[in-house]
């Protein structure tokens, strides 16, 4: 196992690797201001796939496809916070018109935010798939089943998870999507 | 990190009930729990090796691993009347897969999330319980847990978090912990150890997360590790020329349920998981120890034999529930048997010996497409190619990958010399085999998790089979169907030619004869049994016990098949209970 590279060292390969307008810090595994908590202001890359590292854009985000899975980061020292599972996060873009009140206003363009943690057992949510009940498309954690509507608030619409996923509010910065206040509610599974 | 515990005893309450101005008046009737345990049993390797009739110290009671009783108070004539003896909620979620274990009237249950709870075993009354405090970025798969080794005075809890903890069995006080490997990588525990001479072994799971599978052995005095022997061989190691490049390196091969003991020839028999990622043309070769059952040493770890059931496996079938030792005759010969139902769909008959294992026969004890036959010299069964995960292109198989049988035990009787398997039949399953990179403490799978398919075969009238094998002869002697459920939960058999089971989504818990299968007691429980029935005798009184509490993989089974159409019932209730009972008198 120890000869396989870590998700953090491809990200921070890729972080080297492209341009960035930010100094990148010389944060090493250990840097708590990796496993700290989205803060507001943080930019969004992706976690994963071809563009691994770099900065999510509204135009990356079509309506209605699967979410991206992305890791916030602190522009100011270009440290992407992949020190802890629980910050990933889910992002994806759908009709405005579908949110409910407490949606939208976490909402940009369409475009919300919410931990990809479930709250049952503490699985990554990674499939985005039509519900069991009803013909909306909803995450969905393939490992015991729970399913979450982003269209409100990631409610538990089935499955065994005992309460929605953490929203995180967006605003776009510079034309990039960027943190506008930290996760709103639990993040992880349930512990006893 | 620091991991810490709680443990609540009614000392703790007592304390607080004498330090408050709680009038003590105000209590109607003496404290229900019992405190700390004042009079335990020490566990030795004497009482393991030949365990009293009335108690239940081992995963399933005996190191043979047969999963029998002795107890016959409780028998075909009086089952009827069965009934609660008490109730205990756990306040815990999830799949409840542990044997409530019994010494000398002390029960210990665990749940899952890595509680331990001291019971009376008489009254059901609380005498301590132990709530681990798990890791707040924990990715539990498999939120369940087997049960405490149980050695001298202490309690040993392999956890989610993959640690290992020594517990004082008489207050649930923590007395050790330690690491065993990674949870951020994938890496967990959910078996009860085995002990066997002051070692205490364990197992890793992980092979749906590339890990390398092994069983390790840990000093039950202080914790340090004695011996770790991977179940996946390196470079120089017997076995490595089965694997191809580095595939070995996170080749699979976990080894997550408890093992087996011959104390005569000083042999632990340890089942091992599925070759990692599923699809085989991820990892050419036979792959060498997956799916195979390994034979140990206890005191060195050094493997001794081993007997591969099926080859560069490719369904995600896991081998780790391990074999019977029976004593077995068989075409006019006796001979120490090794018995394995597998999830491969083979009822795997084969003999032991202090240097090897022999293939003896093997058959088909559900329907499987998979397999042509099996090769009568040595035991390896010849694939279909048609029904073998691949790279790139879907590929369909029966049984589906929980298997023919999955973890859950088979058990054997002294008495009727039959066994009988929690099976379940007509589910096929598939997947498209895809190369995905692997990211450490993330699945890895081979192919994408939503792609994963339970089916049913067309015309099929039922799913969940108990049945019973006269495994001498190979033959089925009689079969009990569920037509509207699947059966995951394990089988015990007791002298009063009695089979217990749960496993059903109607939460029932049902009592069949052994001889005949006729159905003779049912009760309805609080949720689907996934746990291990076990008999038990107090003050000349037996018991039957079980922990009702559905989930994980039984509840996987369940959405599948609810989202399938297929008429099951789509909502068994969570939590869980420890039901015991007796007969009325």
């Amino acid at each position: 196992m120890d000869d396989h590279p870590t998700r953090r060292s491809v990200v921070f390969g890729t972080l080297t690797a492209c341009a960035s307008v930010a100094v990148a810090a010389a944060a090493d595994d250990d840097d708590p201001r990796k496993e700290k908590q989205p803060q507001k202001g943080d930019l969004l890359v992706f976690s994963e796939g071809e563009r691994e590292g770099q900065t999510i854009t509204p135009a990356d985000l079509k309506i209605g496809e699967p979410p991206v899975h992305a890791w916030p980061k602190d522009p100011a020292n270009a440290i992407v916070r992949d020190g802890s599972r629980l910050n990933e996060v889910l992002i994806v873009r759908l009709d405005p018109n579908e949110f409910d009140e407490d949606t939208r206003p976490r909402a940009v363009e369409g475009i919300v935010a919410y931990s990809a943690i479930c709250s049952h057992a503490g699985c990554p949510v990674t499939a985005w798939i039509k519900a069991t009940e009803g013909n909306d498309d909803v995450f969905k954690c393939m490992c015991h089943n729970s399913e979450y509507d982003p269209r409100r608030g990631a409610q538990v619409v089935f499955g065994p998870a005992p309460r929605r996923l953490a929203a995180l509010p967006l605003v776009i910065k510079d034309g990039e999507l960027a943190i506008a206040a930290p996760f709103i509610g639990k993040v992880g599974g349930q512990q006893g | 990190m620091t991991i810490k515990s709680t443990t609540v005893t009614s000392k703790t309450v007592k304390q607080w009930l004498l330090s408050s101005s709680v009038a003590l008046t105000c209590l109607a009737a003496p404290a229900a729990i019992a405190g700390p345990i004042e009079s335990y049993s020490s566990v030795t390797s004497a009482r393991l090796e030949n365990p009293e009739p009335g108690n239940w110290m081992l995963y399933r009671r005996t190191y043979d691993g047969q999963g029998y009783s002795p107890l016959d108070q409780i028998n075909t004539t009086n089952v009827k009347n069965l009934v609660p003896a008490w109730t205990f909620a756990t306040g815990v979620v999830e799949g409840h897969e542990a044997p409530p274990l019994v010494n000398n009237g002390v029960m210990f249950i665990t749940t899952p999330m890595g509680q331990v709870i001291a019971l009376n075993a008489k009254t059901g009354d609380q005498y301590w319980r132990y709530k681990r405090e798990l890791p707040e970025d924990l990715f539990q798969l498999h939120p369940t847990n087997r049960g405490v080794g149980l050695w001298q005075d202490k309690l040993y809890l392999a956890t989610t978090d993959d640690h290992l903890v020594a517990l004082d069995a008489k207050t649930g006080k923590v007395l050790w912990d330690k690491k065993v490997q990674d949870y951020k990588k994938g890496q967990y525990l959910t078996l009860m150890p085995l002990i066997v001479d002051g070692k205490v072994m364990v197992g890793g799971s992980g092979g749906e997360f590339g890990v390398r599978g092994y069983v390790a052995a840990y000093d039950a005095e202080d914790g340090k590790e004695l011996w770790r022997t991977f179940t996946i061989p390196a470079e120089g190691e017997p076995g490595h020329d089965t694997w191809s490049g580095d595939d070995w390196k996170s080749g699979g091969g976990s080894a997550w349920m408890t093992g087996t003991y011959d104390k005569d020839t000083k042999t632990v028999y340890w089942g091992v998981g599925n070759a990692a990622p599923w699809p085989g043309g991820m990892h050419p070769g036979d792959n060498l120890y997956t799916s195979s059952v390994i034979a140990l040493d206890p005191a060195t770890g050094k493997i001794k034999t081993h007997f591969q059931y099926h080859q560069n496996d490719s369904w995600d079938w896991d081998e780790v529930d391990a074999p019977m030792l029976v004593d077995l005759q068989r075409d006019g010969r006796s001979f120490k048997s090794l018995i394995h139902p597998g999830r491969d769909a083979i009822f795997w008959v084969l003999e032991r010996t202090p240097e090897r294992i022999n293939y003896v026969s093997g058959w088909n004890f559900v329907h499987t497409d998979v397999w042509k036959g099996i090769e009568p010299e040595t035991g390896r069964p010849i694939v279909d190619p048609a029904h073998k995960p691949t790279l790139g292109k879907r590929v369909d198989f029966c049984p589906s990958l929980w298997g023919g049988k999955d973890w859950p035990s088979a058990a054997y009787s002294q008495k009727t010399r039959f066994v009988y398997v929690p099976a379940n039949e007509n589910f096929c399953g598939g997947f498209t085999g895809e190369k995905l990179p692997l990211v450490p403490g993330q699945l890895w799978l081979g192919t994408k998790a939503e792609d994963i398919g339970l089916t049913v075969r067309p015309g099929a009238d039922h799913f969940g089979e108990l049945q019973a094998w006269d495994p001498a002869s190979g033959k089925k002697v009689w079969s009990h169907n569920f037509p509207k459920s699947q059966l995951f939960g394990s089988v015990t058999a007791t002298a009063g030619d009695l089979v217990l089971v749960g496993g059903t989504n109607d939460r029932m818990f049902r009592a069949f004869h052994a001889k005949t299968g006729e159905l003779l007691w049912e009760q309805k429980t609080n949720s689907g049994i996934m746990g291990m029935p076990v008999a038990y005798e107090v003050d000349g009184v037996q018991y039957i016990a079980v922990q009702s509490g559905w989930g994980v993989d039984a509840q996987r089974i369940q959405d599948a098949l609810a989202k399938g159409n297929t008429g099951v019932e789509d909502n068994v209730p969570q939590g869980g209970v420890v039901w015991v009972f007796a007969v009325k008198q």
